[in-house]
This record gives structure tokens, C-alpha cells and sequence, in this order.
């Protein structure tokens, strides 16, 4: 076998400019695809983030019919005190749930004493909050952040609302909703913080403490419109959804059908489609690069049977069996693959590298700028690197079939 | 017992509707260490009996019998480790493996055909590089040798997996005639030293009268049966 590597690799060096030029190739699709994965990627596992670890968090458990309505906050739609608590029952038995957040969320009227808007308040308890979202507290303002995320009595205002209503922080502000029964009811609140933008649902909404909450939509009760749940290891979102539908699954309303439903941050967030639409032209470029890595390979590997026609002859004349000759081929393929996968990956890992020192960053909507870090798993550059090799194999398989099945006398007499 | 022996062989080429008789019916026979030449005008069929002596091409109608096979029950596999184990080739280009030194083109026969154990490999190498004179050109590429040496090198390969028979079309019809004869007369010599079979072709008359049997073939066919000149007997 050593043997049948020797002289693949000598056939190889021999045709120099060639070689080079298809390992060039295979080396820039290599580069290609794996730095469009990793930066990609980076970019993506950044956009997520953001809308996991600072709005939606992974999972989301409503009352059914909620999400649906959710433009309109229905507070008829919260999920009984009863209900939360099997909620929170069925969370700590799930091992991967690294916790959760109570919201209570309605709609109200904002008033300065001087201009009056619409706003969706988020009641929260502060420090289950910012656990379950450990990126909100980074889109308060400066100055803003350190602390608890908030106190009885204080509101986080959307900055888009907040410029437009020249709120400053410290500043009184009045917050008046309707109630379920319809009263209206108000409550006045300082401004903690001014929290910056994000696009996507959310993205606007104006906090209080829960039980301030309470207090003004008159709700004695623990009632909560949605949980918000952070998992140890986002890798296991379906898996965890799929065990705490089950879990849920036996609290049902009078009719018998499910009382709740399970949402993950993909269900909720339009950037769930972006993001798939960035794997979709990742898998065109891979397309892309098992097309060249095919053409070339298969011309390179049928311009070498082809000049060698003769020797083909005179080494099956001497009895070497096909086998032997379509292994011969196959090498020479199969060495290329493997050559231009070595250098394309380790170009990749230092262009990788290079940019991680260089650090590229972009604006994201009213965002602070974002570094995109990209990195490569290892998994994932012996995947591509592993396609490349298996796909300059069967590129050569036809030519290396060819040479095999030459009769000698034929092959002898070419010229 | 003879190790080639031909009976009323026929090969007829075609192409659709068109046969080319090639061999007419001969009949000859070749002893054991012998030093055989086949001679005869172009087109005459020197190269289609060849390779059919040499397993490469099967028979129309006859028999032939190499080594005491009959050469038309081998396919296409059985026929390439026939060759492989039995019989050697010197080609008239020399036909060496470019991207090989003279060692390693001698050694291809033993790794990729046969496979013999290293060590012995390198003796059996090392003993036919000085019993063809090229022991000093080991190393050297085929671009880097002479003709000559190439089918040194070439003749060296043909034996190196102690072939019984080997098989020569022309082989010095691309050398100068000096180097033509001291091709031929390394063929005899390693009959001598081997005891091998060498069967070669040639259009040169002075070549021809080194052979110690020749068989003159006109036309596909062996008009003097028995062959000119006497069977060598080891
Ligand atoms: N593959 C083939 N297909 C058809 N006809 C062939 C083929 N090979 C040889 N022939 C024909 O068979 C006859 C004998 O050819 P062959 O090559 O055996 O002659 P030769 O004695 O070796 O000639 P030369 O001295 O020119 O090499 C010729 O008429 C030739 O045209
Ligand atoms: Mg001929």
C-alpha cells in the first residue's frame, strides 16, 4: 500500500503546475466554505443570542391562545395561579432548565403629566429576570447597568419612547391601565433606566417590578402571562420543549384540551427565519465546493489516464491485476483531496484566528456594536474536510475504472 | 516437453462485416531455454502471435498451449496472474515507468504484481541490476538513461520475478545497431544465467542471426514448419 502511495504521489509531483492548480482550488473552496461557516455562524449564534439572553430566552410557556393574541395582551389570557405553580413544578424536574422568569404583561397608557402614549409593560421580578436573561441588563444606558435590574416602583422605559417623550432617568412618570373588570387604575413610577432597542418582539417594552404589576391591573392573585426559560445548554431546546410539552400535557381546560403551550425562541422571533436562510446559503456554498471539487479532480484525474495510457498497457501487460491499477488512480485522487483539505483547513483556522485578533464588529439596529467572533468546531472542519476527500475519491473512481479495464494490446499501441 | 506449443492457430481480427486474417494456421513449438526469434515482414503477424503467446490476446481457432495452459481458458483476471507469475515483457520503447528509478522499476514486478518480502525484494533487485550492467545507474531516472540502458533495465524488470518465458516484440528496433546487439546478446547471456525462454521479433537480419532457432513467418503463416537452426537443450 506504501508502495501504491509512493508512486501516486511521484505521478503527482511529476505533473507540478497541475497539481498545484487543483489543490489551489480545492485549498480556496475549503477556505470558502469553512470562513463563511464560521462567520456565519458567529454572526448567527450573536443574533440569537441576543434575542434569547435578553428577551425571549429559549423556551416560552404561555396559556393557550395567548401567543396568538399577543398583540393585544389579553389579560383574560393569563395563566391561573394554579397553573403557574404546575408550571413551576414541572421546571424543576427538568434537569436541563437553568431557570425561569414570571411575566405578567399588559398594556397601558404612558404620561409624562405633559404627553400621553401607548406602551407594553413587562412586569417582572427583577432578579429572576435578569437571570433568565443575562443580556438585558447590557441594553440599559450607560450608567445604567449595574445594580439590580429593578426596585418597587421604578419602570425601564424603551429609549425609542423615551426620546420621543423626552423621559430622563429619575423623572416621574404615570402609567394608567385598564383592568379585566374594566377600571382604570393608574400608578406613578420613577425612571430606573432607559433600555436601547432591539427589532423583533419585544424589542419595545417598557418594565416594572410584578407586583406593581398587580397592583395596577388589581390582580390579587399570582397570575402570569408567560414564563420565560433559560436552558443550561441550548443545544437541547427541542429535546427540552418536547419534555415539558409532555409534562404540561395533563393540564387541560374543561373542554379536555391542553390549558398551556410551549414556544421556543425560534416559534416567537422572525429572525428564527434569518437564521435558517443563513444555513440555507451555507449549504449552497458547500454544494458549491463539492462541484469543484468534483470537476476538477475528475479532469485532472481523466487528463492523467489519459496521458498514461501506455504505461496503463505495459503495467497490466506485466500482470498487475485491475485492482491494483484502479488503486493506483484512486490515490492520486484521493492524495489530492487529502492535500488540498490539510492546507485549505489550516488557512482557515489562521485567517480565523487573524480575524478573532482583528475583531470585526457591526451595528444591529439601534444596537451597540456587536464583535463577531468566529470560531469552527473541530467537528465541523472534519465534516467539510471529510466531504472534500470522500467527493475527490469518487471524482477519480470513474478515470481510476477507466485505466483499470484497458485492455493491454490496446493500451500498448496508443500513441 | 515443450513450453510453447502452437497447433493450427488461427487468429482472425474483425471489425463488423470486414475479418483480417492475421495468423492462417501454424504450427510450431519452443523448448525450455530456448533463444527464439520470430522474423518476417512488416504486417506478416510477428506481434499478434506474440502477444498471444504472451497471454495478452486469445486465439480465433487452434490451440495454444504456454508453460502446458491452454491459454484460451484464461479470463481476463486469470490471465494477468498468469503473466504476472509466468512470463516477462521487453517492449520496443522500453516502456519504463517514468516516475521510477532503475531500482524501483525493476522492483515494481515484485510489489505490485508479486509481493515478496522486502529483504529478499532487495537481493533479487540488487542481482539483476549487476547481471544486466547497471548496478553503478540504480538511482538514475528513465530520462536520465540511454536507450540501451533502458532496456537493460527493461530486460532486468522482465526477469526480476524469475519468469519463465520472456517475451520480446522488437525490442531493439528503437537502438542503434551496436546497442541492438549487445541488447540481444544480454538476452542470451541471461538465458544462459537463468535458464529462461526468450522469444523475440525483429525485422534486422543480423539481430535474427543471433537466435538459435528462428521461425520465419510471411503472411500470417510458417511456410519451413519446423523452424531454421538447431533447439538449444539445457
Ligand atoms: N488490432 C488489430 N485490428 C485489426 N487488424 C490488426 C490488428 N493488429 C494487427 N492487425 C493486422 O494483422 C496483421 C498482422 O499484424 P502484426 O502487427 O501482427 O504484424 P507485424 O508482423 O508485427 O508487423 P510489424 O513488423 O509492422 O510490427 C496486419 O495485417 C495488421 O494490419
Ligand atoms: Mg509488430
Amino acid at each position: 500500500m506504501s508502495n501504491v502511495l509512493k508512486i501516486a504521489a511521484r505521478n503527482l509531483l511529476r505533473y507540478q503546475r497541475r497539481t498545484l492548480l487543483t489543490s489551489l482550488l480545492i485549498v480556496i473552496g475549503m477556505v470558502a466554505v469553512l470562513l463563511f461557516m464560521s462567520v456565519s455562524g458567529s454572526f448567527k449564534a450573536i443574533m440569537i443570542g441576543q434575542f434569547t439572553d435578553s428577551v425571549l430566552g429559549h423556551l416560552e410557556v404561555h396559556r393557550k391562545g395567548y401567543v396568538a393574541a399577543i398583540d393585544a395582551l389579553p389579560l383574560n389570557l393569563n395563566m391561573s395561579p394554579q397553573a403557574a405553580v404546575k408550571v413551576e413544578e414541572a421546571l424543576k424536574q427538568i434537569g436541563d432548565v437553568e431557570t425561569w422568569s414570571p411575566r405578567l404583561k399588559f398594556g397601558a397608557m404612558f404620561s409624562t403629566f405633559v404627553e400621553t402614549t401607548s406602551i407594553r409593560i413587562n412586569g417582572i421580578d427583577p432578579q429572576r429576570e435578569a437571570a433568565a436573561l443575562p443580556l438585558l441588563s447590557g441594553r440599559l444606558g450607560a450608567g445604567q447597568k449595574s445594580g439590580p435590574l429593578l426596585a418597587k416602583g421604578e419602570i425601564i422605559v424603551p429609549a425609542l419612547l423615551a426620546s420621543g417623550m423626552k423621559v430622563k432617568l429619575g423623572d416621574t412618570v404615570v402609567l394608567v391601565t385598564t383592568n379585566r373588570d374594566g377600571s382604570v387604575n393608574g400608578k406613578n413610577f420613577t425612571v430606573r433606566g432607559i433600555m436601547e432597542g432591539l427589532s423583533g418582539p419585544g424589542g419595545r417594552d417598557g418594565y416594572v417590578h410584578i407586583d406593581d404589576a398587580r397592583e395596577l391591573l388589581r390582580i390579587p392573585d399570582a397570575e402570569v402571562s408567560e414564563y420565560v426559560i433559560r436552558l443550561k445548554d441550548m443545544t437541547h431546546l427541542n429535546a427540552v420543549a418536547k419534555q415539558l410539552k409532555q409534562a404540561l400535557e395533563g393540564l387541560s381546560n374543561t373542554e379536555g384540551k391542553p390549558l398551556l403551550e410551549v414556544h421556543t425562541w425560534a416559534d416567537l422571533s422572525p429572525f428564527a427565519n434569518i437564521a435558517r436562510m443563513i444555513d440555507v446559503l451555507t449549504l449552497f456554498i458547500k454544494i458549491m465546493l463539492v462541484a469543484i471539487v468534483l470537476v476538477s479532480v475528475m479532469n485532472v484525474m481523466i487528463m492523467a489516464v489519459y496521458e498514461r495510457i501506455r504505461e496503463i498497457g505495459t503495467i497490466s501487460a506485466i500482470g498487475t491485476s485491475p485492482g491494483k491499477i484502479l488503486s493506483l488512480f484512486l490515490c492520486e485522487g484521493l492524495m489530492l483531496g487529502v492535500a488540498g483539505t490539510l492546507v485549505g483547513s489550516v488557512i482557515s483556522m489562521i485567517v480565523i484566528y487573524a480575524l478573532n485578533i482583528w475583531k470585526i464588529s457591526f451595528v444591529f439596529g439601534q444596537q451597540q456594536t456587536v464583535v463577531l467572533s468566529p470560531s469552527l468546531g473541530l467537528g465541523q472542519v472534519v465534516a467539510i474536510a471529510g466531504t472534500v476527500i470522500v467527493v475527490a475519491a469518487l471524482a477519480s473512481l470513474q478515470p481510476a475504472w477507466k485505466a483499470s479495464r484497458m485492455d493491454p494490446i490496446t493500451a500498448l499501441r496508443h500513441v | 516437453m515443450s513450453l510453447v506449443r502452437a497447433e493450427n492457430l488461427t487468429k482472425t481480427y474483425r471489425f463488423g462485416d470486414i475479418a483480417v486474417p492475421a495468423i492462417k494456421g501454424v504450427d510450431f513449438s519452443i523448448d525450455p531455454a530456448s533463444f527464439v526469434c520470430f522474423v518476417g515482414p512488416s504486417g506478416s503477424g510477428k506481434s499478434t502471435l506474440l502477444n498471444m503467446i504472451g497471454c495478452l490476446d486469445q486465439p480465433t481457432g487452434g490451440t495454444l498451449k504456454v508453460l502446458g495452459t491452454d491459454i484460451a481458458t484464461l479470463d481476463r483476471r486469470a490471465a494477468a496472474r498468469f503473466r504476472g507469475e509466468n512470463i516477462g515483457f521487453v517492449f520496443q520503447d522500453f516502456n519504463l515507468i517514468p516516475v521510477l528509478t532503475a531500482y524501483e522499476n525493476i522492483e515494481y514486478p515484485l510489489i505490485m504484481v508479486q509481493e515478496w518480502p522486502a529483504k529478499k525484494r532487495r537481493q533479487q533487485v540488487l542481482r539483476l541490476l549487476a547481471a544486466v550492467g547497471m548496478a553503478d545507474q540504480a538511482n538514475k531516472r528513465p530520462d536520465q538513461m540511454s536507450g540501451g540502458q533502458k532496456q537493460r533495465v527493461a530486460v532486468a524488470r522482465a526477469l526480476v520475478s524469475n519468469a519463465k518465458l520472456v517475451l520480446a516484440d522488437e525490442p531493439t528496433a528503437n537502438l542503434d545497431h551496436d546497442t541492438a546487439y549487445r541488447i540481444i546478446e544480454l538476452m542470451r547471456k541471461m538465458r544462459d544465467e537463468f535458464g529462461t525462454t526468450f522469444v523475440f521479433s525483429t525485422h534486422d537480419p543480423k539481430i535474427m542471426g543471433e537466435a538459435e532457432l528462428t521461425f520465419v513467418l510471411e503472411d500470417g503463416r510458417i511456410p519451413d514448419g519446423a523452424g531454421k537452426g538447431e533447439t538449444h537443450h539445457v
